[in-house]
């Protein structure tokens, strides 16, 4: 199995493609840490966006807080401009319950209020718990519930996609 | 009753006796040793292999907590506990509610005691009216009541010129004081050791000095007036050193500490257990050590439990607003067998220290094993090992530092007047 | 038996900053600097703690102290209690267990707890529920916990580390819950030189075993130091024969800017509050530019914040 995941790179070159028609200049790039960081890092890049990035920790908003309690390394949301009336893209690495996307958008519309949030994942493998869906995926795959995909970076900075 | 306790260890300090041998009883008195006398076919054959039988424990300080305080023990309770403990005379301080200052206090307690089963009671007289260190008490009275010697209970008085006229009227009548060195002033505010230990706890403390400085006033004003003090519940080096000189000098004077402070220090204050809020506070390791080797050098003379009942509800508090104090008369033989085998002191040493030098310092019969001499014997099992809990204790209060502790040496039988007042039930 | 910690050794409740882990304190102040910029969000609010109930149990009154954790607590979402207990003699006793089997009752989450006698915290934390949590908000002498983890992020705010600092702690350390804490936490954290600076009427017995260096004269232990650390001096002191009088203290003891210039140059100045000016500091000091004693107020509570979120998140459901 681990062989049919596609290489992580094109994925986010393919993402590049699809969401650059889209971009505004009032666009602003949001990644969710870890992994939704190194992609929206990687597309703000291939994007050319003149905005500075957004990174968001939504430990404080995770809804199995009392299940299994604060992340043991929580790291600062940092959001360097205004929300008020942007158009925000916001990125993670793997869609998959969607409530870590549902825990990001409250911390959003905890900074202000946003025009427009739309999602771009890298992966969305299947198992929606919530009613949220990508705007814009680099692949698409159904993976057993018993089963994790997750995105890891090496030293020098290449992204890999693996299942377990 | 006759009684025949046949094939015990007798260990007897007074008589210098450690030797298997049978007892026999007659009619509240030791009646023979070895050899029983013509004539004697007992009632109750008492079979002591494997035990020690050893003259009842005599504890100079058992608060039976009557009059006043029979919320926290009740005298049936605590005397009854006494004898569980192979106690079979006691001294009774006067802090009671109120406290022991007139005759007809004394002569209602002497006879609750006497009416109930359990150690022969010696209550010790206020030394002062209430207890407030201003007016004498009517010593000469209480004496006549029953007093055996007269204390401040927890304090010496903190006026010195009533202290020095309580010891000139004492020693007019040859009457004994007993004091427990401790400067009011100094211990002021005070819960525990002041030490590196309260410190760091945020304690208040009480320093050394609050014993030290208590110490030197009654030495100096002792040796003016010629008064008979015993000092009570000593707990500092120093203070250990003061008394070894001043006894070395020639001056006659004895002490006694508390069983719980052979084995504890302020080390053990660290998660606050209010149960370990005494009166002394427990002090250094230095201290400890120092009691335990006075305890065996002879420069002090005897160990007492001070056994303090108090209910849950005074030590379910914060440490510093627990009532101080523990109970203890179960625990003062397991506590001075454990002192004895950790220090590799012979038993009959050990018993000496909860027998026969209390006896005579509370000035009672008792303490010996002679032919002739009252029937008071303790019989135990040296090796037995059981658990303080508060369904092994007979006291009401269970409030000691031992708790759940495992303790060696348990009593089987308790003679008092000839009479088994306790048997240990399997 | 450590009260404070789980059997694998994370935190169970707060309640003195002695003994506990270095990694734990650091745990606790990487965690406090991820909630400092809530406070300047649109909305001043995570729902981290939502639905949970924290009663703030102060047997000893401070209106201070009791805002900071309640602003805290808001700011995580939780529901607060205030219950201000007098310690009247009737109210003493049985009372306290009365009180926290009664909230507990209640549903309650965690308690935050200051009483004037010390070991009240430990006491309270014998006797809860095992889903509650107790978090000591100052009992007695003996401890301040979230008040020395506060200057501890203060500290590391300011100064980036703490194994080259030299930190002075000036005034009534024999009374100071505070100063405990601080002298535990900054030891804990590597800090090489830990100072206590006051006449001897107002250090406790063996304060070296605490690890620290005693200086009696204010000029001397100043020198060369990188934090200092003035504590609040209470006009009873002057009652009970500790010292003669608020003026000859300032005089000898009180942090003045031309004592200040014995120091680093770069050194902070520190207070827990509330201050009395001119008895343990000059008011061109406390409102100087070495004086970071407002920032000390904000971070307290993003260092509560973390305290709460890492308690509550620890208890199994």
């Amino acid at each position: 199995m681990p062989a049919s995941l596609p290489d992580a790179n094109t994925l986010i070159t393919r993402l590049a493609d699809a969401i650059a028609p889209t971009l505004t200049p009032n666009t602003f790039i949001v990644g969710i840490h870890t992994g939704g960081v190194w992609v929206a890092e990687r597309l703000h890049v291939l994007l050319r966006c003149t905005q500075p990035l957004g990174t968001l920790d939504i430990s404080f908003y995770r809804d199995d807080f009392s299940r299994i309690g604060l992340h043991p390394q929580v790291k600062p949301s940092n959001l360097p401009v205004d929300l008020e009336g942007r158009d925000i893209l916001l990125v993670d690495d793997v869609l998959h319950s969607g409530r870590t996307v549902r825990a990001a958008m409250n911390e959003l519309f905890d900074y202000g209020r946003p025009a427009s949030i739309r999602l771009a994942v890298l992966v969305d493998r299947g198992g929606h718990e919530l009613p949220i869906r990508p705007d814009f995926a680099g692949h698409t795959l159904t993976v057993p519930s018993n089963q994790n995909i997750n995105l890891s970076r090496l030293d020098d900075g290449h992204l890999t996609l693996t299942l377990a | 009753m006759k009684i025949h306790i046949r094939n015990g260890r007798v260990i007897d300090p007074m008589n210098a006796r450690d030797e298997v041998i049978d007892v026999f009883v007659v009619a509240g008195k030791i009646v023979g040793l070895g050899t029983p006398p013509a004539d004697f076919h007992a009632n109750r054959v008492i079979d002591a292999s494997g035990l020690v039988v050893c003259p009842g424990l005599v504890d100079l300080s058992v608060r039976l907590r009557e009059p006043g305080f029979e919320y926290r023990a009740t005298l049936e309770s605590e005397m009854l506990a006494a004898a569980a403990g192979g106690i079979t005379s006691l001294a009774c301080p006067p802090d009671t509610d109120p406290p022991l200052d007139e005759p007809g206090l004394v002569e209602m307690l002497k006879f609750r005691a006497k009416n109930l089963p359990g150690p022969r009671v010696y209550p010790i007289g206020a030394l002062t009216q209430k207890l407030e260190g201003k007016l004498l008490t009517e010593m000469a009275e209480l004496t006549e009541a029953g007093c055996r010697a007269f204390t401040q209970a927890d304090a010496v008085p903190t006026d010195p010129q009533v202290l020095l006229r309580a010891m000139q009227y004492a020693a007019t009548f040859g009457f004994s004081l007993w004091l427990r060195p401790q400067d009011l002033s100094l211990a002021r505010d005070g819960v525990a050791h002041d030490g590196a230990v309260a410190s760091r706890l945020g304690l208040p403390g009480i320093p050394a000095l609050a014993e030290t400085v208590a110490l030197a006033t009654i030495l100096l004003l002792a040796r003016e007036t010629g008064a008979r003090i015993h000092l009570a519940r000593l707990s500092t080096r120093e203070g250990i050193a003061m008394v070894r000189a001043a006894k070395a000098q020639g001056l006659a004077i004895t002490c006694d500490v508390a069983s719980t402070h052979v084995h504890l220090s302020e080390n053990d204050l660290v998660s606050f257990d209010s149960h370990l809020h005494l009166v002394p506070p427990l002090r250094g390791l230095r201290d400890r050590d120092a009691i335990r080797e006075a305890l065996r050098d002879g420069s002090i003379d005897a160990l007492c439990s001070d056994h303090t009942p108090v209910d849950e509800d005074v030590k379910q508090v914060p440490f510093g607003e627990s009532a101080p104090g523990a109970s203890g008369v179960e625990l003062l033989l397991p506590l001075t067998l454990k002192w004895a085998r950790e220090m590799g002191v012979p038993l009959i040493k050990a018993i000496d220290l909860i027998s026969w030098k209390p006896a005579q310092i509370l000035g009672v019969p008792g303490g010996n094993l002679s032919v002739g001499s009252c029937a008071d014997i303790c019989i135990f099992d040296e090796a037995a090992e059981w658990v303080a809990t508060p369904k092994t204790l007979a006291s009401q209060g269970d409030n000691t530092p031992f708790l759940n502790h495992s303790m060696q040496g348990q009593v089987r039988y308790t003679l008092i007047d000839g009479h088994i007042d306790f048997e240990f039930a399997h | 038996m450590n009260l404070q910690l789980n059997p694998d050794g994370s935190l169970r409740h707060l309640l003195t900053l002695d003994g506990l882990p270095r990694t734990i304190l650091t745990h606790i102040l990487d965690t406090a600097e991820s909630f400092m910029d809530v406070g300047e969000r649109e909305v001043k609010k995570v729902p981290l703690l939502r639905g949970k109930s924290i009663f703030n149990l102060f047997f000893e009154p401070s209106t201070r102290t009791r805002t900071t954790f309640e602003i805290a607590a808001k700011r995580l979402s939780a529901d607060v209690v205030n219950l201000n207990i007098a310690t009247s003699s009737q109210t003493k006793g049985e009372a306290i267990l009365d009180t926290v089997d009664n909230l507990a009752a209640m549903h309650a989450d965690m308690f935050i707890v200051r009483h004037a006698q010390s070991g009240a915290a430990h006491f309270i934390a014998r006797n809860v529920a095992p889903h509650i949590s107790v978090v000591n908000a100052g009992d007695g002498r003996h401890s301040h916990p979230t008040q020395g983890l506060l200057d501890m992020f203060t500290i590391r705010r300011f100064k980036g580390e703490f194994h080259n600092l030299t930190v002075a702690i000036v005034g009534d350390v024999l009374h100071s819950r505070v100063a405990r804490s601080q002298i535990h936490a900054l030891t804990t954290l590597g800090v090489p030189e830990v100072r206590v600076i006051a006449p001897k009427t107002l250090l406790p017995t063996g304060v070296e075993q605490m690890g620290v260096k005693v200086y009696h004269d204010l000029e001397a232990g100043l020198h060369g130091c990188d934090v200092i650390i003035t504590l609040r001096l209470q006009s009873e002191r002057m009652k009970g024969a500790l010292l003669p009088s608020a003026q000859e203290y300032f005089k000898f003891f009180g942090l003045t800017p031309a004592k200040l210039a014995l120091a680093k140059p770069d050194a902070i100045v520190m207070h827990p509050g509330p201050m009395n000016r001119g008895v343990e500091i000059d008011s061109e000091v406390a409102d100087g530019p070495q004086s970071v004693i407002l920032p000390q107020v904000t971070y307290g509570i993003a260092v509560r914040m973390a305290v709460m979120a890492i308690l509550a998140g620890g208890t199994t459901a």
